[in-house]
């Protein structure tokens, strides 16, 4: 039996239907850039921009499940999640930049634009490693990894949870925010990293990179889907549901809660520096408004609206509060932040289960 | 029990519980006010007295949620006083919870797979597998609380006297050295509390159990030493005739 909030109860959506809809959707996803490839007066061709932005959101459900696996399975309300999420930008922008080489501004052969102009004479050691393609890739996962683990382990082993946990995850991405904003850490200051050229030997922005890029975020959305699914429904899946209910209950019964939940966290921060690692080379740009304190809670709205504690659910929270956002910003752009409020109020009072709630009836 | 030692007493066996002078303050109050407690291997002890007597206070010092203020507690060698609440679980001391507590999100079945004697890391768990074996044992402990056709029900939807057999059935599943049990046969009828008392009976021998329990006639039925409890410290202890006839007991307890 699954342990999840939005398990699936006889009469209800079953785990088959949901799995063939899951299966129908990964399957539509896919085709996306194949009918990007048909000619431009095809009835079924789809745009540049619905291949670039549906991308995009794959690695935005990637890092909603990585949320929902804290916050729906555990009871760990991160609301610095977008931290991890950034530093595995940060990541693999530092190894696009590197592979710039000579091709920037001030065509200097190792050193990137920004640095120049900052008058560095030589990279910073922190550098070191980038320019290979699986460091890089590596350290998107091992950052924000050991930040969770370092984080974690002194909030948990204090026993700091609900709200006080979100307060420090909030106070860690504000802090992240404004070290990444100062031009002698490194990073670019606000400027951030850009121009990226290329990617293991492709040319980005062009149709192919753009596809490939999607479906390596396609593959990760699977591997993490596929690894939280796993854990979720493991003996470990039920002791984080019960350390989320019953915590201290938990430890009587000999566990060491500390241990379940860094184990769990830095999972969690791992996943989201890999979704990271794979938007930024789709949107062609990071800088430090990836750590706004806003960004982790909206990310946090994604996983409510869709349903927390079904990892299913974080998807379709993901993509459905990413679609109306996209549409919203268009036809109305001051709404948006209104709408996201009051999208998260309502489900809080009328869907407590998320839109997924909707689907499968409340456990008994 | 002829083989006296040169000193004439008895060769106490070592006590597997031991609590001396405990106390424990909550803002100038004294909920324990310098208890002592001795119990044996495999020894059932009852345990009475008025609301507010300390009772759970004291089970808490045992388990590691309160720090006495002063007091020594010990269980076999092991300081319990230095140890945190998931240590001294594993050392082998379980507890039932006054208000029966379990995971609600869980269903009977995994609530005991949780409670089973297993390796406790994240990683031990995430490898589990539930063996014939783990499935026997868990099988073994429905029959025995009588959930065997709730299993797969979700435990916030039991029944009180059901909450407290499921609490019970997880410690049976921890299979612990000392068992703590706190008030359990509140909400069973009385068919389940004769029940409940032949199955604490039947489990001290190969353990330890302390039961704290309000109701006599359950008490009576345990057949075991009996300590009374009074504002924080011990105030009569022997067989539940003996505590019964005790003046001061009845001044503060029975008599009422
Ligand atoms: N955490 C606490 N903070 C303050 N007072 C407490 C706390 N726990 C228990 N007490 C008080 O200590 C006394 C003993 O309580 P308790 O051990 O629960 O008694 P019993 O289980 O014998 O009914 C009560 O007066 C209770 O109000
Ligand atoms: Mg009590």
């Amino acid at each position: 039996m699954s342990a999840s909030l939005a398990a699936p109860a006889p009469g209800g959506f079953g785990r088959i239907t949901l799995r063939l809809v899951l299966i129908g959707a990964v399957l539509l996803l896919a085709l996306l850039p194949v009918l990007n490839r048909l000619p431009m007066d095809s009835a079924l061709h789809v745009s540049d921009f619905i291949v670039s932005i549906t991308g995009k959101w794959i690695t935005y459900a990637v890092l909603a499940l990585a949320i929902d696996l804290a916050w729906g399975y555990a009871g760990i309300l991160s609301l610095g999640h977008g931290a991890f999420f950034a530093l595995g930008g940060y990541a693999i922008g530092m190894h696009l930049m590197r592979l710039i080489g000579p091709r920037g501004v001030y065509g200097h052969p190792t050193l990137p634009d920004f640095m120049v102009f900052l008058g560095y004479q030589e990279l910073p050691w922190y550098w070191l490693g980038f320019d290979h393609f699986p460091f890089a890739v590596f350290m998107a996962m091992a950052v924000p990894g050991s930040l969770a683990l370092v984080v974690g382990f002194l909030a948990f082993r204090s026993r700091i949870t609900g709200v006080y946990l979100s307060i420090i995850t909030q106070a860690l991405t504000y802090a992240l925010m404004l070290a990444f904003f100062r031009n002698d850490m490194g990073f670019g200051g606000n400027n951030g990293f850009t121009d990226f050229k290329e990617l293991l030997g492709m040319p980005l922005n062009t149709s192919s990179a753009r596809s490939t890029l999607f479906y390596a975020s396609l593959i990760l959305l699977l591997g993490a889907l596929w690894l939280c699914t796993i854990v979720t429904r493991s003996k470990l899946g039920r002791v984080l549901v019960a350390i989320r209910d019953a915590e201290s209950r938990v430890r009587f019964l000999g566990y060491n809660v500390t241990n379940h939940k860094l184990f769990v966290f830095v999972l969690s921060a791992m996943i989201a520096g890999l979704a990271g690692a794979l938007y930024v080379p789709q949107v062609g740009i990071i800088n430090p408004g990836e750590f706004s304190p806003g960004n982790s809670i909206e990310a946090v709205i994604w996983v409510a609206v869709g349903g927390r504690g079904s990892l299913v659910g974080a998807l379709l929270g993901a993509f459905s509060v990413n679609a109306l956002k996209t549409w919203l910003t268009t036809v109305a752009p001051d709404l948006w932040l209104f709408a996201l409020g009051g999208l998260f109020v309502a489900v809080t009072l009328f869907l407590p289960r998320g839109l997924i709630g909707l689907f499968s009836k409340a456990p008994k | 029990m002829n083989a006296s030692p040169a000193s004439g007493t008895r060769p106490a066996p070592d006590p597997i519980l031991y609590l001396d002078g405990v106390s424990v303050v909550f803002d100038g109050f004294k909920a324990l006010n310098g208890l002592s407690l001795i119990v044996d291997p495999g020894e059932l002890r009852a345990i009475i007295g008025p609301n507010g007597a300390g009772k759970t206070t004291m089970m808490d010092v045992i388990t590691g949620k309160t720090r006495p203020t002063a007091g020594v507690v010990r269980f076999r060698e092991h300081d319990l006083t230095r140890l945190d609440e998931a240590t001294i679980a594993n050392l082998g001391i379980g507890r039932k919870f006054q208000k029966p507590t379990m995971f609600d999100a869980l269903t009977v079945f995994e609530n005991l797979e949780l409670a089973l004697k297993a390796p406790r890391g994240p990683l031990a768990c995430l490898r589990w597998v539930l063996d014939r074996g783990a499935r026997r044992r868990i099988e073994q402990v429905l029959e025995e609380v009588g959930l065997t056709a709730r299993m797969h029900d979700r435990a916030a939807i039991l029944s009180h006297g059901q909450r407290q057999w499921l609490e019970i059935g997880m410690l049976l599943m921890q299979d612990p050295e000392l068992l703590l049990v706190d008030e359990p046969v509140a909400g069973m009828t009385d068919q389940e509390t004769e029940h409940t008392a032949a199955l604490l009976v039947r489990i001290a021998g190969q353990r330890s159990v302390v039961v704290v329990e309000h109701d006599l006639e359950f008490v009576r039925a345990l057949g075991s030493k009996v300590t009374v409890l009074c504002e924080g410290a011990m105030l009569s202890e022997g067989s539940i005739d003996h505590v019964q006839n005790d003046p001061r007991v009845i001044e503060v307890y029975l008599g009422r």
